[in-house]
């Protein structure tokens, strides 16, 4: 009986095509707005790291100014001050921890015909690279002597060994950086998590960076930082005293296996707030704080206000294009009353009238799902044409939402169909017969 | 009118089809009011002015990586070179460009000590030449003069003595008398005195998004950093020529040192905007899409009413009715289903802004726009049922001596 319905489907839908058309086309945009709105936002807030999220956790304390706390007082400062990332770097209490933040650098290329290259960098210190799974090529990160003993070790980008070393494996090689030779101990395969949760602070959805450098280099001199720095105090005079400053500028993150392990570090941050305290430093109460990956997403809103209120309005008009259909299903059916009738005097129960007219709403459906699909697709491209940079590898559709797509139109379609099948079913034989 | 009630009575009969087409009038104008005021805070947005002489202005980055370069004697030759250049107006060492996202802010307040009332704002380190390369206009007080100008060394922490504020900054910190800051001290760094020296009219800070975007200062220094900006000025028209001929100049005059991201203003404008842009462009595409859906859906559902009361039709004409007042039923019809959609529009639409209002801080909408929605919608739904009412028009009296 199924293809045999398809094919009344098919018919009717022939001969009604301006109508089918409308519809089709309704569903179509509909479903095209809503998916692309969705796609983005669902990409914006995609999980960056979904295997190990809950167990990195991002480190906040309030050092503010206690006449003007940072953020209105609602959440603590977004960054630490060099003395604290440094004192709870060696305090090591947890499992794993890095401190960093954004730096740059120029790197004189060997070969005296290839011109210098300014180099976007991350200090970072040996466990960046297990906290966050990077992928490695060639190598792997530096070790946590590295740090200590100050070696001077970096990590290069797959795009920067390509250019320097044409994508052969450069480990054991040296590159000059600010002046001085750097070794290389890895190669980084392509690595651009969306959003770049490690660091929000400098645009959630920048490029991740050419080279990557132990963080003791800032403290030495021998790279500059980058990035963002907020001051409450004034500063002495001299990079020495800006290190001793109150000023934010390095982000500080832990590795926690359990929830024991994180209330103990939570107790660890209260202790030693507690202690500076009594330096005469963090004047506000107390308000540490250790937020996972996507807590931190959250509350930093990577996903921007204008990607929520476009996608609460394109789902507005998914209902218009419904309601829309609901419209011009009903005008359609109740067209096809004399019919009908004819039917069900010539015994077609109304269970069969219903699935009849139900295929028919779903044929209509997955027409208006193909077309969205495809529209959704457009309009991706377009959103990513519009925006640039910004939407760069946010604007792409994959299969799980080319499915929900498609799902979406056919049960949207139905759902619209379900009144106006209702009242053709309905319709009174006899009336109808009586007309004819 | 005579046919009020008629239709009224009608509608009544047949309400969900009536109702689904008030619904979706209803929302569409939820919808447009809120799409078109979002895009009007963009455009306003978009629309302040920047304080620049953004047509006639470029910018490089000058990126130093020599290990013994001096950097203040190639500073005056570089500025030397570039101002002698034929055509250009004039240049300045500068630490950050308006609109481009980066930069540097501080905080000035009246008194000095550590625990009063700060206002922020961007900081421009400049020379005596800044007011003319950047096109500023100085509305109140003096220029710096070259003895102003002093050598800020990398970590420096002590300020000049005078500085130039725009006039969004100097009614900030004089309410109701900005001229009264000429010649004023404030602080900077909690405890440095600084005086204001001049008032221009306008210069936006590097970033668009900040609600302190007006409030600018200029601070005669010029940096002993290795990486800064020049930012120069050309006679009208001959910005483009003169990009690369200064490019060139600069790359070639040494080795130590990179010239990069040679960049125009309105270049920097249109990428600082960018997201403002393209939002637009959607919310207008939207909001065109679905008025249109909305006016094909009011055709169809007219013309199958139409169709399911032909014979209707055709009694009334047989009856003497005229074409005009056939068509005039219709659009009665309209009218009555359209103002009762757009009702429930005006309230969704504020309902709507309310929300938006608390969860993305935005401003309330305007009764004019309300206003305009009610109105756009009226012209949509007559123009929509003006095809099929003429369709109806023209059944045929002897339609009705038919059956079926």
């Amino acid at each position: 009986m199924f293809s045999y319905y398809l094919r009344l489907a098919w018919i009717s839908i022939l001969r009604h095509w301006g109508l089918s058309l409308l519809m089709v086309c309704a569903i179509g945009l509909g479903i095209g707005t809503a998916m692309t709105t969705v796609t983005v936002n669902y990409l914006m807030s995609a999980n960056p790291i979904p295997e190990k999220s809950q167990q990195l956790y991002y480190v906040q304390l309030d050092s503010w100014d206690v006449n003007d706390p940072f953020d209105d007082g609602l959440n603590p400062p977004d960054q630490l001050t060099y003395t604290d990332s440094s004192n709870l770097m060696r305090a090591k209490q947890a499992f794993r921890q890095n401190v960093q933040a954004q730096a740059f650098g120029v790197i004189e290329p060997a070969d005296p015909e290839m011109l210098p290259l300014i180099v976007n960098g991350r200090a970072n210190t040996a466990d960046f690279f297990s906290m966050f799974n990077v992928p490695f090529i060639y190598g792997s990160g530096w070790s946590s002597q590295s740090d200590e003993s100050k070696e001077f070790v970096v990590v290069l980008s797959k795009a920067t060994n390509d250019k320097l070393f044409g994508g052969k494996d450069s480990v054991g090689e040296s590159i000059k950086l600010e002046g001085n030779m750097f070794r290389i101990v890895g190669v980084i395969d392509t690595w651009q998590p969306k959003p770049r949760f490690y660091d929000i602070t400098t645009g959630a959805f920048n490029d991740s960076e050419d080279i990557f450098v132990p963080f003791h280099l800032i403290a030495d001199e021998k790279i500059s930082r980058s990035g963002n720095t907020n001051c409450w105090k004034p500063t002495g005079d001299g990079f020495k005293a800006f290190l001793a400053s109150e000023c934010i500028w390095t982000q500080f993150w832990v590795e926690l296996k359990t929830q024991q392990d994180k209330e103990d570090y939570l107790q660890f941050l209260n202790a030693y707030v507690e202690e500076q305290k009594q330096f005469g430093r963090f004047q506000r109460p107390m308000d540490n704080r250790l937020s996972n990956v996507m807590q931190w997403l959250e509350t930093q809103e990577v996903v921007a206000d204008d990607a929520q209120m476009m996608m609460a309005m394109s789902f507005m008009f998914l209902i218009v294009c419904l309601l829309n259909t609901v419209g011009l299903l009903l005008a359609k059916f109740l067209g096809k009353a004399p019919e009908i009738g004819l039917r069900q005097a010539l015994g077609a129960s109304k269970s069969t009238l219903f699935s009849q007219y139900i295929i028919e709403s779903a044929c209509i459906g997955l027409l208006g799902g193909i077309l969205g699909l495809i529209l959704a697709y457009l309009g991706l491209k377009g959103v990513e044409g519009l925006y640039g940079d910004y939407m760069k590898g946010l604007a792409s559709l994959d299969t799980n939402m080319a499915i929900l797509a498609v799902v979406l139109a056919l049960i949207s379609t139905i759902l619209a169909g379900l009144y106006p099948t209702w009242r053709a079913c309905n319709i009174q034989p006899a009336q109808q017969l009586k007309s004819q | 009118m005579l046919e009020t009630g008629l239709i009224l009575r009608a509608l009544a009969r047949n309400k969900i089809g009536a109702l689904l087409i008030a619904l979706q009038i209803a929302l569409t104008m939820t919808i447009m009011v809120n799409a078109i005021f979002m895009i009007q805070d963009r455009q306003q947005q978009m629309q302040r002015e920047s304080g620049l002489d953004e047509a006639n202005t470029f910018y490089l980055t000058n990126t130093i990586f020599g290990q013994n370069y001096n950097i203040q004697a190639h500073l005056q030759t570089d500025l030397h070179m570039i101002r002698n250049t034929p055509g250009v107006v004039d240049a300045i060492q500068i630490n950050a460009v308006p609109l481009s996202g980066s930069g540097w802010s501080m905080a000035l307040q009246h008194e000095s000590g550590e625990d009063k009332d700060a206002v922020g704002s961007a900081i421009y380190m400049v020379d005596d030449h800044a007011i003319n390369s950047m096109g500023l206009e100085l509305i109140a007080g003096a220029n710096f003069k070259q003895a102003d100008i002093e050598l800020r060394k990398d970590g420096q922490s002590t300020w000049p003595a005078k500085t130039i504020i725009t006039k969004a900054f100097a009614e900030n910190l004089y309410p109701g008398d900005w001229q009264s800051a000429i010649g004023k001290t404030v602080y900077i760094s909690q405890t440095q005195p600084m005086q204001i020296i001049g008032v221009v009219k306008a210069l936006q800070a590097p970033w668009n998004g900040w609600n302190g975007v007006e409030r600018s200062m200029l601070v005669p220094f010029q940096r002993e950093a290795k990486g800064s900006y020049y930012f120069i000025r050309t006679e009208a028209g001959r910005r483009d020529e003169l990009m690369p001929i200064i490019e060139k100049a600069l790359a070639q005059s040494d080795k130590e040192r990179i010239i990069r991201r040679v960049t125009t203003v309105e270049e920097t404008r249109e990428r600082s905007y960018l997201q403002q842009n393209a939002t637009n462009k959607i919310l207008t595409t939207v909001v065109i899409t679905l008025t249109l859906i909305t006016g094909f859906g009011i055709v169809g559902l007219a013309i199958f009413g139409i169709n399911s009361r032909t014979k209707q039709i055709g009694t009334r004409r047989a009856l003497g009715a005229t074409k005009g007042q056939i068509m005039r039923y219709f659009m009665m019809e309209n009218f009555i289903i359209s103002t009762f959609g757009i009702v429930i529009g005006c309230v969704g639409a504020v309902a709507l802004n309310m929300w938006l209002v608390n969860n993305f801080n935005l401003s309330p909408i305007s009764v004019e726009l309300v206003a305009f929605g009610v109105v756009t919608l009226f012209i949509v739904g007559q123009l929509a049922v003006l095809y099929p009412a003429r369709k109806a028009s023209m059944i045929a009296p002897a339609i009705a001596t038919r059956t079926v």
